[in-house]
């Protein structure tokens, strides 16, 4: 066992050696553009690219021609929000969204707004989960768009996506998923779900930085974004730039292999995760934050009251995991998705996310419950609250010197 | 972020981790922050006849700086006057821990600490309170 341990598969997912032995030939000697028609360089990298359209389109039950590669998964979200707003602006300028998703999706949103839109930004239950009843009063005749992440990226929390998209159907509204933590790890189906645009990234699912796409789907109804990238008028025209070649390879790699392993290895990551997260509540005043039956199987975030999040990563030096505390951003605001359940700050601040992965094995997760607990003990011992916790005093009602 | 030797070493091994009779004329208390805002410093000093400080011990809620900023702060405060206490510097443990500038907050909540420890001593032993005339914020 190699030390430290990754635990921190939200953020990033190393590459799969599979996809990167897939992606070297797209750098040096298959390095045409994808564009160029008329010699043979560039027909080989547009096979290539052709090729990993339907390995992409595949894991989200797709059409080849609904997919536009993008940088990432925030272009894609941006691209899909304002495309949207601009596309559809003789229909309304109303849109939905909630308070968890990702920032990608939120500060689209908030731009929006600066260009004459309205949003909508629902909260969420204690679960996290979206209220149908809210969202359903929320549409308006002018909703053009309902966007609601698939998957949480701090609590893995998953959507009832069917029944939002239901809704915003119901009232003529498009409905967009960031699926960027969903796709590749659970089912993930256009079709059955009704998703009219889905957002995703490589770099999640053990692929390369810097490759997206966003799903467009082009029946039932055809839906167009208005292109936030201007030039070659590459990808149906929708989003320009010289195709990154090498880098769509690498994602088309990477689904077609999550799409082999994924009943098996959701399987093994749920077991691994419950069992560190069993191990985990064995300790006094720990919390899973957010719903444990609609949950992604990687995933489990965990408040461990009385003890300082960022305090308690230095403790875990040989764990890379994430914490919700304000202390690991520049903002000094701990997370908002946490605050958006409804929990205080200081249980905010006391969370620690664990992200499985591919490469995660069994002996890590031991080792990961182990160093916790013994972090957790450590850090009370030195918590002026544990002992005024453990002596019966309510920390409610002492008057703290807020700074 | 990476954290200076310093503040690893105070944070792998803290000084003077403890509990001082919070009842006793002889000990003065200082809880400072809030959990609210991610840390909570407890700074506990006691004080012999001559007003030197010849214990003092800490408790901290928060992050590795606060945690290595109290450590630092009660290993400082030992064998000093109340008086020299008193002139304890935030930027002093600034330096003396290399924090950048994110964390700074740590080392003026520890000097708040030592100023509500010392105060809180005065108080209880018929003195006034000294009023800080730093303005950090």
């Amino acid at each position: 066992m190699n030390l430290p341990i990754y635990l921190d598969n939200n953020a990033t997912t190393p590459m799969d050696p599979r996809v990167l032995e897939a992606m070297l030939p797209y750098f040096n000697q298959k390095f045409g553009n994808a564009a160029s028609r008329n010699h043979a360089f560039g027909w080989v990298a547009e096979e290539a690219v052709d090729y990993a359209r339907e390995q992409v389109a595949k894991i989200i039950g797709a059409n080849e021609k609904e997919i536009i590669f993008t940088s990432g998964a925030t272009e894609a979200d941006n691209l899909a929000i304002k495309g949207v707003f601009e596309m559809y602006k003789d229909k309304g300028n109303h849109i939905i969204t909630t308070t968890t998703e990702h920032k990608a999706v939120l500060d689209t949103c908030n731009h929006v707004e600066k260009l004459g839109g309205r949003v909508t930004y629902l909260p969420v239950q204690a679960d996290g989960l979206v209220n149908l009843q809210e969202l359903e009063a929320a549409m308006t005749s002018e909703t053009i768009l309902v966007s609601v992440m698939y998957g949480n990226n701090e609590i893995g929390v998953i959507q009832p996506i069917k029944e939002i998209a239901a809704i915003a159907h119901k009232y003529g509204a498009l409905f967009m998923t960031d699926a960027t933590q969903a796709v590749g790890k659970i089912p993930v189906d256009v079709i059955a779900d009704g998703i009219d645009l889905l957002a995703f990234t490589a770099h999640k699912i053990y692929g390369p930085k810097g490759v997206g796409a966003l799903y467009v789907r082009r029946k039932g109804p055809r839906v167009k974004v208005t292109a936030q990238m201007d030039g070659g008028g590459h990808e149906r025209g929708m989003r320009s730039g010289t195709l990154n070649v090498p880098g769509i390879v690498g994602f088309g790699k990477a689904c077609e292999l999550c799409m082999q392993e994924m009943e098996g290895e959701a399987k093994r990551l749920s077991a691994l995760r419950d069992k560190l997260q069993t191990s985990l509540l064995q300790l006094e005043e720990s919390y899973v934050n957010g719903n444990v039956e609609h949950r992604l199987p990687h995933v489990a975030n965990i408040s461990f009251k009385y003890v300082e999040g960022e305090g308690l990563m230095m403790a875990m030096k040989d764990l890379a995991v994430s914490s919700g505390s304000a202390c690991t951003s520049a903002s000094l605001e701990p997370s908002y998705v946490l605050k958006s359940l409804g929990l205080s700050d200081d249980l905010a601040h006391s969370s620690i996310r664990f992200g499985l992965g591919r490469f995660t094995t069994e002996e890590e997760v031991d080792y990961a419950i182990e160093v916790t607990k013994k972090s957790v003990t450590h850090l009370r011992d030195l918590s002026p609250l544990w002992e005024m916790f453990k002596e019966g005093i309510d920390l409610d009602s002492i008057e703290w010197a807020e700074h | 972020m990476a954290y200076s030797d310093k503040v690893i070493d105070h944070y792998t091994n803290p000084r003077n981790v403890g509990t001082l009779d919070k009842s006793s004329s002889k000990v003065g208390t200082g809880l400072v922050g809030a959990p609210e805002c991610g840390d909570v410093m407890r700074l506990q000093i006691q004080v012999d006849d001559n007003n030197i400080i010849t214990d003092a011990k800490f408790k901290t809620f928060g992050c590795g700086s606060a945690i290595a900023s109290s450590s630092l702060a009660t290993e400082w405060l030992k064998g000093k006057t109340i008086d020299d206490a008193m002139k304890i510097d935030n930027m002093d443990i600034v330096e003396e821990l290399a924090l950048p500038p994110v964390k700074i907050h740590c080392s003026v909540l520890a000097e708040d600490a030592i100023k509500a420890a010392i105060n809180d001593f005065r108080v209880k032993n018929g003195l006034a309170p000294i009023e800080s005339e730093k303005v950090h914020h």
